[in-house]
């Protein structure tokens, strides 16, 4: 077991941009947005970064291959900028790579960017994408709600967990990002819904409807990573530590092989297990502050609250509608709104999770601050259930001067 | 055994699950062609959106080679075929053979002849004669499959059906064998469909009954019965194939020449005239009802005349027929059943802009697996996975899988889910994780399926069907699909 990348690198600086429907902005200007407030809060010049690296999903439909749409949007001074892809974790590999960077020491600060431009596809979703030459001869032309969907048929077949409870604790987890975007100024959906609504809203892919499903949004949000001794040098006493990035990504199992009985994402059991020993946490229920997951779905949201380990197997459902993870419950899940509320412009999405942690430790967080939180866990679940790369990154508070 | 005859061993066929009242046709078209009679009978069977010619042919094939227990195991069955012929004039390709992909669709021998044939309604009839008069060699499997569209309003929206047929031929416990035949050819154009076109052009059908047919089929039968060496009143049931609404006319006239019985065929009323294919669906139904001794006489109009004399030995091992045309399903949704003929042009939205362009090479490498539904089946632990792979999916051995088929394997849907927002043109798109055997799941598109009629639990069966179409290149993938398990 390697040492692992716990307080070896810090957080000197965050931004992130307004999600939405941004139809004046292209991804530059929605870089440019994120990276403003990044640079000012890590209190250097753009000069000063060594590398960078960029996440960037939707590369043809979106903002194009290579490190090149960052270099040039923020006129990077011809440092090093490597493009990075991982499906929905692709912001989390971005910070991933900045992280690694500094941590070997090959750079003092890096920089990681996530962006991506959906609205301007010309769908209401995410886009239609072929899988593969090959795979595009058996596989089903699949949207991901329907992807995700099989989740809730398995797990309510393998928990014998009738599917109208199943509906209702799925409606509240909409319901509790819906209440919890109302404090936030940057997220894109910002009303009130009911539980009704939700149970009652148009079938997207059976048995979610299209408030069981996160918005489509655009945006950009980014992180401006050094060691504690740059940090210190630059007159930081207090930083968000990484604690832990892991990531796990399928081996085929659960696409071809009945020993994935589909109603649970393995590589985030995979992923959630190293990243509680990279951190050094014992017991997640005791330990963790606040959570920010791969809520694409409500249902995504549920059953990661059990392969998380914070929730027994087959009880998340309970604890969901008892309001454990509630805004005001033993451990928030989505205090910013989630990728319900924020939607979720791929590439962007791990950092706009890190983002809201890093706030929430620093006491930055305003109307929805929660009461002194230390320790936090950010979730991707790239992909679909069957297939899938997951990543699980926790951040903690780490005094710079010790 | 000293029973052993050449002739039709084993029987399948194949009639789509999607039935069309005949009175929903009617009362939608009623505004613009009021006096058009609602044909022979209650309904019409039609392709869902995702069958053709092909992927019926490969059902009736797969029936036929399950359908007799006395012929052996299926594998042994179809290495021992050497000769697939099928007979359409509504084929897919014009320039690959599409016998060729229901043969590797049936996982029968590279070695089998397999040959296309068309160009008349009677390629069916006369596929079979041929196959019946070469007797001596192997196994010879006749397939005869016809997807014809008609024009909205046409008399033809309500003749026509779709479906197909299958017959082994071969020497062993014969079911029928051919005792007498004739054959006559006119240029007799009482119908026609141009190459490339869609629909067929009709003549008045009176003229093609009294001043063609009339005469060519009661000289073409005689001749037969006479090459039969047997008399007319030998004759124990009549069989009749004939495009235009003429067969009731046909049989009633033959009937009368003949003096034997007009038949009272289901065929047409609940099927319809299904091209190419009805010369076999048609003997298909009359050997499912005769007894031993029968003798029966198959007449198939189509320029000219087929008549088949056959001598019945023993009933069919399934009545796969008759059944099937008591089951399907009732489509009561006019512009459903035109939109998914491809009659009707729905706004189909940007999901459907999707490029479907097939990468052939990598169809190619994978061929075996895609059309044969093949998994690879791990030597050193047993497991089976879809698709095969150099890796073990479960031990990660190297190189230790072969070949199995799936095809025949029932499934169990372990999750699924009802897609509105994918494009299908049969929305919602319902897909989702099916296992196998030896520990196997594949991800897969379920078809003749609606809302609301999938559980996790429930047993599936394999269907050979497209799974996507490329308008711009004009090709079409084919891939297996689960359905529900029924009783067609």
């Amino acid at each position: 077991m390697p040492e692992g990348i716990r307080d070896k690198v810090v957080i000197l600086g965050m931004g992130c941009s307004r999600f939405g429907e941004r139809w004046e902005s292209g991804p530059e200007e929605l870089m440019l947005e994120a990276f403003g407030e990044a640079v000012v809060d890590a209190g250097i010049g753009k000069d000063d970064i060594d590398a960078a690296w960029l996440g960037v999903f939707f590369q043809e439909q979106s903002t194009g291959k290579s490190g090149l749409p960052l270099s040039q949007a923020l006129r990077l001074p011809n440092i090093p900028v490597t493009r990075v892809e991982n499906l929905c974790a692709t912001g989390t590999e971005a910070l991933r790579g900045a992280t690694y960077a500094v941590a070997s020491g090959a750079a003092d600060i890096a920089l990681a960017m996530g962006v991506e431009k959906l609205k301007d596809t010309g769908f209401g979703g995410l886009p239609e994408r072929t899988k593969g030459t090959t795979e595009d001869l058996w596989l089903p032309n699949s949207t991901a709600p329907g992807s995700f969907a099989q989740l809730a048929s398995a797990y309510s077949a393998v928990h014998r967990r009738d599917m109208q409870d199943l509906k209702r604790a799925m409606a509240h987890v909409s319901v509790k990002s819906h209440r919890n975007a109302l404090d936030n100024p940057k997220a894109h959906l910002r009303r009130a819904i009911s539980e009704d609504d939700v149970l009652n809203a148009a079938t997207v892919a059976y048995p979610l409807g299209v408030l069981d499903c996160c918005g489509v949004s655009d945006g950009a949000a980014c992180a401006i990573v050094c060691t504690p001794d740059v940090a210190r040098g630059l007159g930081r006493t207090d930083a968000v530590a990484i604690k832990a990035l892991q990531l796990a990504p399928s081996n085929g199992v659960e696409l071809g092989n009945d020993a994935w009985d589909g109603g649970h994402t393995l590589t985030t059991r995979i992923a959630a297990e190293r990243a509680y020993r990279e951190a050094g946490i014992a017991d997640p229920r005791a330990e963790l502050d606040l959570m920010e997951v791969h809520d694409c779905f409500s249902v995504t949201e549920l059953v990661l609250m059990e392969d998380l380990g914070v929730s027994e197997e087959g009880r998340a459902i309970d604890d969901v509608l008892d309001g454990r993870y509630d805004h005001d419950g033993a451990i928030p899940c989505q205090i910013d709104g989630g990728l319900k509320c924020f939607g979720h412009p791929i590439g962007a999405s791990g950092l706009r999770m890190a983002y809201e942690i890093y706030l929430q430790l620093l006491g930055r967080a305003g109307g929805r601050q929660l009461e002194s939180p230390s320790v936090g866990l950010a979730q991707n679940l790239g992909g679909v259930p069957n297939r899938n790369v997951a990543s699980v990154a926790i951040y903690g508070l780490k005094d710079t001067t010790r | 055994m000293n029973d052993s005859r050449h002739g039709i061993l084993a029987l399948g066929s194949y009639l789509p699950h999607g039935r069309l009242p005949r009175t929903v046709v009617q009362a939608a078209n009623a505004w613009f062609a009021p006096t058009r009679k609602a044909g022979p009978g209650e309904r019409r069977s039609f392709c869902n959106w995702d069958e053709d010619a092909l992927t019926m042919a490969v059902e009736a094939g797969r029936a036929c080679l399950n359908a007799n227990p006395n012929v052996g195991p299926e594998a042994e069955l179809a290495q021992r075929i050497d000769q697939l012929t099928l007979a359409s004039t509504s084929l897919p390709f014009a320039d690959r053979s599409n016998a060729g992909v229901v043969r590797e669709a049936l996982d029968l021998s590279t070695a089998a002849e397999v040959t296309d044939t068309g160009g008349s309604m009677r390629a069916g009839s006369t596929a079979l004669k041929a196959a019946l008069g070469t007797g001596g060699r192997g196994d010879h499997l006749v397939l005869a499959s016809d997807c014809i569209d008609a024009k909205p309003a046409s008399a033809q929206e309500l003749q026509f059906g779709h479906g197909a047929a299958a017959m082994l031929i071969g020497k062993g416990q014969a079911i029928a064998s051919l005792v007498g035949t004739a054959g006559l050819q006119q240029d007799f154009v009482d119908h026609y469909r141009a190459s490339g076109e869609r629909f067929e052009y009709a003549l008045e059908p009176r003229w093609a009954r009294d001043a063609g047919y009339r005469q060519q089929v009661v000289e073409t039968a005689q001749e037969a019965l006479r090459s039969a060496g047997l008399e007319a009143d030998k004759v124990t049931r009549l069989s009749i194939s004939a495009p235009g609404g003429l067969s009731q006319s046909t049989a009633k006239q033959l009937a009368a020449q003949l003096s034997i019985a007009s038949p009272d065929t289901a065929l047409e009323r609940r099927a319809g005239f299904c091209g190419a294919a009805q010369p076999l669906l048609a003997l298909t139904e009359a050997l499912e009802a005769a007894g031993k001794d029968e003798v029966i006489a198959l007449v198939c109009l189509g320029q000219g005349v087929d008549v088949l004399i056959f001598k019945v030995h023993r009933a069919p091992d399934t009545a796969g027929l008759s059944s099937a045309l008591d089951s399907g399903v009732d489509e009561d949704n006019y512009t459903r059943y035109l939109a998914l003929r491809g009659l009707l042009p729905l706004e189909t939205g940007i999901r459907a802009e999707r490029d479907n362009r097939t990468a052939l090479s990598a169809f190619w490498r994978k061929h075996e697996a895609i059309t044969g539904f093949k998994g690879g089946l791990c030597s050193a632990c047993g497991t089976l996975q879809f698709p095969p792979t150099k890796l073990c999916v479960s031990c990660a051995a190297e190189d230790t899988q072969t070949l199995k088929r799936m095809a025949e394997m029932t499934g169990r849907v372990r999750s699924f889910t009802e897609d509105w927002l994918a494009y299908t043109p049969k929305p919602p798109l319902v897909f989702g994780n099916v296992g196998f055997e030896d520990g196997a799941n594949v991800m897969m598109e379920f078809t003749d399926v609606e809302a609301g009629q999938l559980e996790v639990g429930l047993p599936v069966r394999m269907r050979f069907r497209i799974k996507d179409t490329d308008e711009r290149r004009g090709f079409r993938r084919y891939f297996w699909k689960p359905a529900p398990m029924r009783a067609c």
